[in-house]
């Protein structure tokens, strides 16, 4: 297949019918890919929900409000470089486009500005990304309640640090970093309640070489120290409770040694962990596997992110959870993969060693972190009365009295009880359920396994399918799935 | 809730949020705007008529539901505030013909 349209790296709505490669995510995998792709010649066509690029690590990295530099720290600055080495290539990117199926004949229909298209790839990157995994505890749904992710965003994209009593909790890098980050733009933090297990340290400490020699050790040791010098720390949580009734007033906690507590409160930001973005991969036909080490599912890819869906690949945390400087290297991987297919006598597929080993450098010290940062049992599988899925509002006891009754999985739960049928399809809730339901019928989560995720993997109107060419092509693409 | 940093300050943006004038940054999506201006209600659920606000961010939770000039179930944290944008909070589910 040859270039279907003009080279351009203006933003631009003209969608093509047909292009070499179509990249699907502009975080660092789905930049990293889409510029490798593009200089190996082929038509490229990179697709992003977002308004700009850089997925989530890099969110507003070309459009940020802060200066260049500031209180959002180097590595995130480090994003800037993907961004404009994929704006300076000859791919053809489109932001505010989001892909809502995907089909194994690699036929992919998208939405841009409320209108439907459909194009053909030759080979298709999902860089789909990571989620923060959820983090179901009592009043989790109240007004004034965020992810630590979604602050972040605040951060980045317009500059928004909290203004009155905030606490952080749950555990991993990035509750961390905001803290930091809060820091130095002279914010104030009440507390962080981090409910990192004790027990990890000893699954972590025979990986603790491993993790002093990344790249993130030092930087993460300084950070932890930096913060723990200005914030009140409340360490082994075990128990948490969000508490009001329009907006969230306080935060209880109840701590390993029997010690509870209390923070009145105005924000509560959540984080515990990343885990990938499965529902486009799913949605392919890519199946799902548990990865016992992350605590989640994750399509089944190989090294190179090849899927047993013949050219389609999934690339970065959407292939299961191993950072921004790795994403960008198995990104690069996925579309050397793809250049073999289409283009074998590329230049650039000399480029494979020194990505294979800039890979291994970026994966040094994951082994660390996945073992530190597992949340704990409790934070996984909640306590009866906790809303598990936001959508519909389903709580925790519904779910294991359903299977109780002889629900045998996550696809059946959806007849008993609509949990995954709301909006959000299963990305609030998906995890949560399958280990729930892997509990109460004392078998593994790869046992029960996952909702099976259909198109469209995101909520369109008819309208926007009626603007679907009529030809065969598009009724397949709406009667599939 | 938020406050926005000094550096941030940009070029102010004027819609109205259930008919209150309000002012957004440039660049801010919906979401992001009606944190900035203290509202952290933007819905109610569909099923128990619980009030919601932005959670993730990131287009996956849909807790930022807004209608948008008329528009309903609107992604409040995916959409950008431009100027005279009718922002209304959502009750229950979206209503026929809005």
């Amino acid at each position: 297949m040859t270039a279907q349209f003009p080279t351009s790296n203006t933003v631009s709505y003209d969608i093509p019918g047909q292009c070499d490669v179509v990249v699907v995510g502009a975080g660092p995998a789905g930049l990293a890919a889409a510029s490798l792709a593009a200089k190996a010649g082929l038509s490229v066509l990179l697709l992003d929900e977002n308004a700009g690029p850089g997925g989530q690590v890099y969110r507003a990295i070309t459009a940020s409000p802060l200066a260049a530099g500031s209180v959002l720290g180097p590595d995130y600055w480090s994003g800037a470089q993907l961004a404009q080495e994929m704006l300076a290539s000859s791919a053809h990117y489109v932001p505010g486009a989001t892909v809502w199926a995907l089909n194994a004949d690699k036929v992919l229909n998208l939405s841009v500005a409320g209108r439907a298209y459909e194009v053909k790839a030759g080979q298709v990157i999902l860089a789909t990304g990571a989620l923060e995994r959820p983090m179901p505890i009592p009043g989790w749904t109240l007004p004034g309640v965020m992810t630590a992710g979604g602050a972040q965003t605040l951060l980045k994209t317009s500059g928004l640090v909290p203004k009155g009593r905030t606490v952080l909790a749950g555990c991993g890098p990035l509750l961390w970093l905001l803290a930091a980050q809060y820091l130095e733009a002279g914010g104030q933090l009440t507390a962080i309640l981090d409910t990192t297990p004790k027990a990890n340290w000893r699954a972590a400490l025979p990986a603790l070489p491993g993790f002093l020699a990344s790249p993130y050790a030092l930087k993460g040791l300084a950070l932890l120290r930096k913060v723990k010098a200005k914030v009140k720390i409340i360490k082994d949580v075990t128990a948490l409770e969000a508490m009001g009734t329009d907006s969230v007033r306080a935060v209880t906690y109840t701590t390993a040694s029997g010690a509870t507590g209390r923070f009145e409160v105005d924000l509560l930001l959540l984080h515990q962990g990343v885990t990938p973005n499965v529902n486009l991969a799913n949605a392919a036909g890519i199946p799902l596997v548990w990865d016992e080490a992350q605590a989640c599912f994750r399509p089944d890819v190989g090294p190179d992110g090849a899927s047993p869906v013949a050219g389609i690949f999934v690339a970065g945390d959407g292939a299961g959870i191993g950072g921004a400087l790795g994403a960008a290297e198995r990104g690069r991987l996925a579309a050397l993969a793809a250049i073999a297919a289409l283009k074998p006598s590329s230049p650039v597929l000399g480029e494979a060693p020194q990505v294979r080993a800039a890979l291994a450098r970026a994966l040094r010290g994951r082994a660390f972190l996945d073992r530190l940062y597992r949340p704990s049992d409790a934070f996984r599988r909640p306590a009866p009365d906790t809303i598990v899925c936001r959508c519909e509002e389903v709580t925790a006891r519904q779910i294991t009295d359903a299977a109780n009754l002889g629900c045998s999985g996550p696809n059946q739960l959806k007849s008993f009880l609509r949990t995954g049928m709301g909006p959000c399809q299963g990305r609030m809730c998906g995890l949560t359920v399958s280990e729930l339901l892997a509990d109460a019928r004392g078998v593994s989560p790869a046992e029960i396994g996952y909702y099976r995720l259909r198109a469209p993997v995101k909520p369109i109107t008819v309208a926007e399918l009626a603007s679907l060419p009529q030809d065969d092509s598009a009724m397949k693409s709406v009667e599939r799935g | 809730m938020f406050r926005r940093l000094p550096e941030a300050q940009g070029e102010s943006i004027p819609f109205t949020v259930d008919g209150v004038p309000q002012l957004a940054r440039a660049g801010d999506s919906v979401a992001a705007a009606l944190l900035a201006a203290g509202i952290d209600h933007c819905r109610t659920t569909p099923v128990t008529g619980a009030p919601r606000g932005p959670y993730c961010m990131m287009g996956v939770c849909f807790d930022c539901l807004v209608v948008v000039d008329g528009v309903g179930n609107r992604q409040g944290c995916l959409v950008k505030v431009t100027e005279g944008m009718r922002v209304e909070t959502q009750r229950g589910k979206r209503e026929i013909g809005r």
